[in-house]
C-alpha cells in the first residue's frame, strides 16, 4: 500500500501543477492517502509529508484539524448524518436515532459487520432535503428509514457476494 | 426572473453548449474589450454587494487591489457552511459556467494570474463536475494562456476543503488553500493588500453568488441591475428557506420582497394547522426574530432586516413554528459553533464550550434562573473579542433567543424554593459584586 502507486501518479502530478507551493498540495494528497489506506494512517502521514516537503507533525495537525480526514479506520460506508437545526426541524434527530438502532451502533461507532460507520455532522448544505446524509462524501437526500433499510441490506448483500 | 438560478427556465444550462447558446461567455468577451478599470467601474456602479454575508460592495473590493503587482489572485468562496445555506451548491450544480464566467471577469478586472475556487470538502461531487466545466471553458480558449488574444494568462482551479466551517472566513480560507490550518489571520494586512492575500499576494475573495451576478451586470448594465431590488440592496437574492414551511428550497427573488410574501406565496406557509413562531433570517449566526405582523412585513434587504434587529447575511432563512422550544433551538446552534470554533481565540473556544454546557444543563431541567443570566453574560463577553466573527456569530443566537423568547428558557429552569435563590448565598454575593 502506498500513494506512490502508479494509479495515483497522474492525479498527484495534476495537483502539484495547480499551486505555486508544495505545501498547498497537502489537502488533496491527504484525500488520496485516505482513499488508499481507508484512513489517515501513520504511513499515509509520512508519505504525504515527504511529497509536500513538510514535517510529519505538521501534516498530522492538518489531518486532525479537518473533520473529513479520518484518524481511525472506518467502515466501508461512512454515513454522516446531518442533525443540525434545519434538518432537525424536519425529523433528522429521530431519523438518526432509528438508524443507529437499526445498525446497533452508538454515535461514531461501526456496525459489527464492519460495513457501516455512523456519525452525526453539522449542516451539509442540503437542508431542504432532510433527512439527509453523506455516504463516503456522496449526498443521499430526502431519506426515511425504509429507504435506509433497503440501502443497508443491499450493501450487506453486495459484501456477502464479494466474500464468496 | 432569474439571474442566477436560470436552470429553472433553461433546463440544461449547466452544459457548455446550452450556456453558450443562451448568451454564455458574451459578457466575458465584452469585458475583455474593456479596460480592467472600466469593468470595476461598472460593477461599482451596479451596487452589487457581497452575497456571502457581510454585504460589502464587490466593485469597491476589487478597486482595492494594487495595479502594478505582477501576481494577483481571485479566490472564490464556495465553502457554503453556514447552517441553513444551500444556494451556492445549486448555482454550481445548475449554472456552473456563469460562475466561471463571473470569476473570469473579476480576474480580468484585477488582472489576476489565477482563480482558485475553494469548495467545502463535502462538495466532492460538485467539485469534480466543476472541473469538467472548467476544462470545457479552457478548451474554448476562455481560460489559460493568451486568453482570446489579449496576451493575458489566467488559470482556474478548484480546491476542496475538508470539513471546517471556519474556512468560510476569508483569511482562514486563504490559510487553508496554502496548506495550513484553516484559522483566521490577524488583519491588517487585508487580503486585497500585498502581504495579506493568497501566498502573500493581493487577492479578491468573493462568494459564488456574488460572482455569478457579474456576467448579467456586464451584459445588461449597472442601471438595469439597480432597477431590481431596493436602493441599498440592488439585484436579486437567493433565499434558502428551510425548516417549518410547506415547500423548503431556494427562491431567487428581488431584494425587498417581504418575509410574508416569501414564506406564504413561495414557500407555501407553515405546516397544516400550525403557525410561525421564530425565524433565523441569516442561518445560525444572526439574531432570531419573533414572528408578528411587523416582522412579517419587513422587506428582505440589508437595511430591512437591520430595522427589525437582525441581519440579511447569507439569507439562509430557518423557519420555526409554534411547536419549537427556542431554548432547544439555541442549544442546537451552540453545538454547531462549539464544534466549529477553530480554537485560536480563547473567548470563542471557552465561551462556546461553556454556553453548550450550561444550555445542556438548562435543557435537562437542572439549570436555575441564574444560569440564564450566566449564558447571557458569557455570550456578551464573546462579542467583539475575537479575531474573526465566529465568536460574535456564536454569541448572537443565545443573546437574542433569550431576549426574544425568555419564556422558553424560564420554563426549563428549576424554580427557587420558598422564593429564595437556589444558589449558595456567598456565590450570590460574588455574582452581584463582580
Ligand atoms: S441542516 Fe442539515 S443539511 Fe443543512
Amino acid at each position: 500500500m502506498s500513494i506512490h502507486d502508479e494509479k495515483y501518479a497522474e492525479r498527484i502530478a495534476a495537483q502539484f501543477a495547480k499551486y505555486p507551493t508544495k505545501r498547498s498540495v497537502v489537502m488533496p494528497l491527504l484525500y488520496i492517502a485516505q482513499e488508499e489506506y481507508g484512513w489517515i494512517s501513520p504511513e499515509a502521514i509520512q508519505e504525504v509529508a515527504e511529497l509536500c516537503d513538510m514535517d510529519s507533525t505538521q501534516v498530522k495537525s492538518i489531518a486532525g484539524f479537518y473533520t473529513m480526514y479520518s484518524e481511525k479506520p472506518k467502515g466501508k460506508h461512512w454515513l454522516q448524518v446531518c442533525t443540525d437545526l434545519p434538518c432537525a426541524l424536519r425529523g433528522a434527530d429521530e431519523f438518526y436515532e432509528e438508524l443507529k438502532a437499526y445498525l446497533e451502533v452508538e454515535d461514531g461507532g461501526t456496525s459489527r459487520d464492519g460495513l457501516f460507520t455512523v456519525e452525526h455532522v453539522m449542516c451539509l448544505a442540503a437542508c431542504d432535503k432532510a433527512p439527509m446524509l453523506q455516504c463516503n462524501f456522496h449526498f443521499m437526500e430526502n431519506l426515511d428509514m425504509d429507504k435506509m433499510k433497503t440501502f443497508i441490506e443491499e450493501k450487506r448483500a453486495e459484501a456477502k457476494k464479494q466474500e464468496e | 426572473m432569474h439571474i442566477l438560478l436560470r436552470a429553472r427556465e433553461i433546463p440544461d444550462i449547466h452544459k457548455y453548449d446550452v450556456y453558450v447558446k443562451n448568451g454564455g461567455y458574451k459578457a466575458f468577451e465584452t469585458a475583455l474589450k474593456m479596460k480592467p478599470e472600466e469593468v470595476i467601474d461598472v460593477v461599482k456602479a451596479s451596487n452589487l454587494r457581497g452575497r456571502g454575508g457581510a454585504g460589502f460592495p464587490a466593485g469597491v473590493k476589487w478597486s482595492f487591489i494594487p495595479k502594478n503587482e505582477p501576481v494577483k489572485y481571485v479566490a472564490v468562496n464556495a465553502d457554503e457552511s453556514e447552517t441553513g445555506t444551500f444556494k451556492d451548491r445549486e448555482i454550481m450544480e445548475t449554472n456552473p459556467h456563469q460562475l466561471i464566467e463571473g470569476a473570469l471577469i473579476c480576474a480580468w478586472a484585477i488582472q489576476a494570474t489565477a482563480v482558485y475556487i475553494y469548495l467545502r470538502g463535502e462538495f466532492w461531487d460538485v467539485a469534480h463536475e466543476l472541473d469538467k466545466h472548467i476544462a470545457e471553458a479552457y478548451k474554448a480558449g476562455y481560460i489559460g494562456e493568451n486568453i482570446q488574444g489579449t496576451g493575458w494568462t489566467c488559470n482556474v482551479y478548484t480546491h476542496l476543503g475538508a470539513g471546517a466551517y471556519i474556512c468560510g472566513e476569508e483569511s482562514a480560507l486563504l490559510n487553508s488553500l496554502e496548506g495550513k490550518l484553516g484559522q483566521p489571520r490577524v488583519r491588517p494586512p487585508f487580503p486585497a493588500q500585498k502581504g495579506g492575500g493568497l501566498y502573500g499576494e493581493a487577492t479578491v475573495v468573493n462568494n459564488v453568488e456574488t460572482l455569478t451576478n457579474v456576467p448579467w451586470i456586464i451584459n445588461n448594465g449597472a442601471d438595469e441591475f439597480k432597477k431590481i431590488g431596493t436602493e441599498n440592496s440592488a439585484g436579486t437574492k437567493i433565499f434558502c428557506v428551510s425548516g417549518h414551511v410547506q415547500k423548503p428550497g431556494n427562491y431567487e427573488l428581488p431584494m425587498g420582497i417581504t418575509l410574508r410574501e416569501l414564506l406564504y406565496d413561495y414557500a407555501g406557509g407553515p405546516p397544516e394547522g400550525r403557525s410561525f413562531k421564530g425565524i433565523l433570517p441569516s442561518g445560525g449566526s444572526g439574531p432570531v426574530i419573533r414572528v408578528n405582523d411587523t416582522t412579517l412585513d419587513a422587506p428582505l434587504s440589508y437595511e430591512g432586516m437591520e430595522k427589525i434587529g437582525t441581519i440579511l447575511g447569507s439569507a439562509s432563512i430557518i423557519v420555526m413554528d409554534e411547536t419549537v422550544d427556542m431554548a432547544w433551538a439555541a442549544s442546537k446552534i451552540i453545538k454547531f459553533f462549539t464544534h466549529e470554533s477553530c480554537g485560536k481565540c480563547a473567548p470563542c473556544r471557552e465561551g462556546t464550550y461553556w454556553l453548550d454546557k450550561v444550555l445542556d444543563r438548562i435543557m435537562a431541567g437542572q439549570g436555575s434562573l441564574d444560569d440564564i443570566k450566566l449564558i447571557e453574560n458569557v455570550a456578551k463577553n464573546m462579542q467583539g473579542t475575537t479575531l474573526c466573527a465566529l465568536g460574535d456569530f456564536a454569541a448572537n443566537p443565545v443573546i437574542h433567543t433569550v431576549k426574544q423568547f425568555p419564556e422558553d428558557f424560564a420554563k426549563h429552569a428549576r424554580q427557587p424554593e420558598n422564593g429564595k435563590s437556589n444558589k449558595p448565598a456567598a456565590k450570590q454575593k460574588a455574582t452581584a459584586g463582580g
